[in-house]
């Protein structure tokens, strides 16, 4: 029985790599409004709920989105032992803001609660969770920076329970800048069963974080 | 009325990003949630918080929005009967 | 479980008290903290009620004994929760052994970011204040503030974060990382929460009444609750008194919606079975479920169905506390585990007060006076948005 990591993607600075390999590129000068939108258009899924999604939930659902492509991690694992484990610095702070913003303004105090609703960083897991009907643990961590070793001791230590299986990374947005990396990793009883397949550990996941060559 | 429809169409397109929603695609009487449209309960709010915003109708409590959200065609009736459109 | 992990201090602080030996003398006196809104700036002052810890933040900061402009309400209110918890546990965090702060919150500094708001973003003043803002700058407080800690972090999973604190204080012992952890939440009130809140339509301008047919909504409150669980090892080496034991513990994702829970409850269901099964409980041996219970027409009708399912025709002893202290959101959670453990102690259920009419699709009554009987076994649900559910179980320690 071994602990794998099946896939991961990573998302910065207007480029999508999966597995180590760049998959899409938009120009540089792209907000990162116009870049989810972007992205979200060039993958062909319709997804309507997305739009009405805070930018931290659609970087995640895109990046949740691409680790899972061509993988059949939902289908192998039971959903209900599927764990999600994500983590940040910033919280909901970029959403924060906006609903600060709406109940400071005194002349047009018109708060909205599909804003507020987003001022909760786990939010994200519960979008993820819809969308793939996934419905095992969830944990939310706030942490300074990206700490492989917070993410891959937390999940072995669900891999001792119940969990099968992990949905695991970091989603970062504050202030424009921003950044999601992903990966999906599984108990498997068939150690065999993939070559390419990474051990989960600290190192290998700190490896795969800094693998891609950002090309901008 | 059918003035106020469209309008309506246009604000709730804003209001809850339906962004892949054309104004000419919605049927006023259409459902609005479950099968029509899919809204859900944070929609209606969103509705609530609309018809405070642009025709100063202001709702206390979120059942009434059952009745009055039904599809386009009813909010319209809604806001005419409170002299507000 | 092949472990024990045993709770040996507690410490809260909310609007039924300021340290645990109040908040038992409010609750077995049927007395609720919620009331007119007195400490908190907002334009809801006289609309709605709320649960407001009973110390203005200048009489908080005397407490502590720390007037740095940094602090802010929420990391007071932290602070003498979690150094109360250390103080009846008895435990030295110099002594060797590895302690780890594990501490969650929801709204964190944003009720002194508010009052500083404007300056900030338009002379660029008060910049300091930012330093406070970010949720795990409160558990960095508490660090700091009780010292000689091996390991701290902070999650922000909502309603249900607290439980989802105790659980990875459970598994980090468990898994050989610490020895012993203060485990718990924190939340402050604020205009923020109120607005927003307010915007989803769920307070009850009125008390809140938990599981009843004509309830409204919530109403919010504040306040910080933390515990000392320690391993068996450690609190053999020195010699402490366990209060009660955690034996189960569960997770689990409703995936339906992003506030609303599902119909049938079917995430509260799966984390209520989870965790009877780590306990290796059956469901006929819980003695008392402090549920969740918020007041809401959803939460209530969703977690009684998911009771309902789960213990069929024979519900224990249930109540929701929160007519007590209104809902402290992330502090709820470890506040609901003190009650817990307080139920366990001193053999005593506590009431669902307003309480009169059962909803109609379930039929279930809660308790509604303080109940004394033997309590060895207490379930303590806990919901947030998200769709996540938490389940805890205490047992007494023979």
């Amino acid at each position: 029985m071994k602990k794998h990591i099946i896939s991961y993607a990573h998302i910065k600075q207007n480029q999508v790599s999966v597995n180590g390999t760049i998959m899409f590129s938009a120009a540089p000068s792209t907000t990162l409004p116009e870049f989810l939108t972007e992205l979200y258009k060039s993958m062909g899924i319709s997804y309507p709920k997305f739009h009405k999604m805070d930018a931290l939930c659609k970087l995640g659902i895109l990046c949740t989105e691409f680790a899972l492509k061509d993988t059949t991690f939902l289908a192998d694992n039971p959903l209900n032992k599927i764990a999600v484990v994500l983590s940040n610095a910033s919280s909901s702070l970029e959403t924060d803001r906006r609903h600060q913003q709406a109940i400071d303004d005194k002349s047009n105090y018109f708060p909205s609660p599909t804003v507020f609703v987003y001022t909760l960083p786990n939010i994200i897991i519960g979008e993820i969770a819809i969308k793939y009907k996934i419905t095992g643990e969830n944990a939310f961590f706030v942490s300074e920076k990206f700490d492989a070793g917070l993410l891959v001791s937390y999940t072995e230590a669900l891999f001792s329970e119940q969990t099968q299986a992990a949905v695991c990374g970091w989603i970062e947005v504050d202030n424009g800048a921003y950044e999601a990396f992903i990966f999906l990793t599984e108990i498997q009883e068939n150690t065999n069963k993939n070559t390419n397949f990474k051990p989960l550990n600290q190192l290998t996941v700190i490896e795969l974080y800094n693998q891609t060559i950002w090309t901008h | 009325m059918d003035a106020l429809i469209e309008k309506l169409k246009g604000q709730i397109i804003e209001q809850l990003n339906l962004v892949e929603l054309k104004p000419e695609e919605i049927n006023p009487d259409s459902p609005l949630f479950g099968e029509g449209l899919g809204l859900d309960s944070i929609d209606a709010l969103e509705l609530i918080v609309l018809l405070e915003k642009h025709y100063g109708i202001k709702i206390e409590d979120p059942k009434d929005g059952k009745t009055i959200f039904q599809s386009i065609r009813t909010m319209a009736e809604y806001i005419k009967a409170q002299g507000k459109s | 479980m092949s472990q024990h992990i045993y709770i040996t201090g507690l410490g809260m602080i909310s609007a039924i008290g300021n340290n645990v030996q109040e908040s038992l003398a409010s609750l077995s006196h049927s007395k609720t903290g919620i009331g007119k809104i007195n400490y908190l700036t907002t334009r809801y002052k006289d609309d709605f009620l709320a649960g407001e810890i009973k110390l203005s933040n200048k009489e908080l900061a005397d407490l502590v004994n720390d007037h740095n402009p940094e602090l802010n309400r929420n990391s007071y209110i932290a602070m003498l929760a979690a150094k109360e918890a250390v103080q009846h546990s008895g435990i030295d965090t110099s002594d060797g052994l590895r302690t780890g702060i594990i501490s969650s919150t929801t709204v964190a500094g944003m009720g002194k970011t508010e009052m500083y708001y404007k300056d900030l973003f338009e002379k660029n003043d008060h910049l300091d204040v930012l330093d406070t803002h970010d949720c795990g700058d409160s558990t960095e407080r508490i660090a700091d503030f009780l010292g000689n800690v091996d390991y701290v972090t902070t999650i922000s999973t909502a309603c249900s974060s607290a439980a989802n604190a105790i659980m990875l204080g459970c598994r980090m012992i468990k898994n050989g990382l610490l020895d012993r952890a203060i485990v718990g939440g924190v939340d402050a009130l604020s205009k923020f929460t109120f607005n927003g809140f307010n915007t989803l339509m769920i307070l009850d301008k009125e008390w809140c009444k938990p599981f009843d047919e004509n309830r409204k909504g919530l109403n919010l409150g504040e306040g910080a609750a933390f515990l000392v669980i320690e391993s068996e090892e450690a609190l053999k080496k020195r010699n402490g008194k366990a209060l009660a034991e955690i034996i189960g513990y569960a997770n689990a994702n409703d995936a339906y919606h992003q506030t609303a829970s599902s119909p049938e409850g079917y995430g509260a269901q799966l984390a209520i079975e989870q965790a009877l099964q780590m306990s290796g409980l059956k469901p006929g041996d819980i003695d008392y479920i402090n549920m969740h219970g918020t007041g809401t027409p959803n939460n209530d009708l969703s977690e009684g169905a998911a009771v309902k399912a789960v213990f069929g025709a024979h519900i224990p002893k249930f109540s929701s506390t929160k007519a007590f202290t209104g809902h402290t959101l992330a502090a709820s959670a470890s506040i609901e585990a003190v009650i817990s453990v307080l139920s366990i102690q001193n053999g005593m259920i506590f009431p669902n007060l307003n309480f009169k009419t059962p909803i109609a699709e379930l039929g279930i009554v809660p308790e509604t006076t303080v109940v004394k009987m033997p309590v060895s076994t207490v379930l303590s649900n806990s919901f947030g948005f998200g769709g996540n559910c938490s389940s805890l179980i205490f047992k007494k320690v023979d």
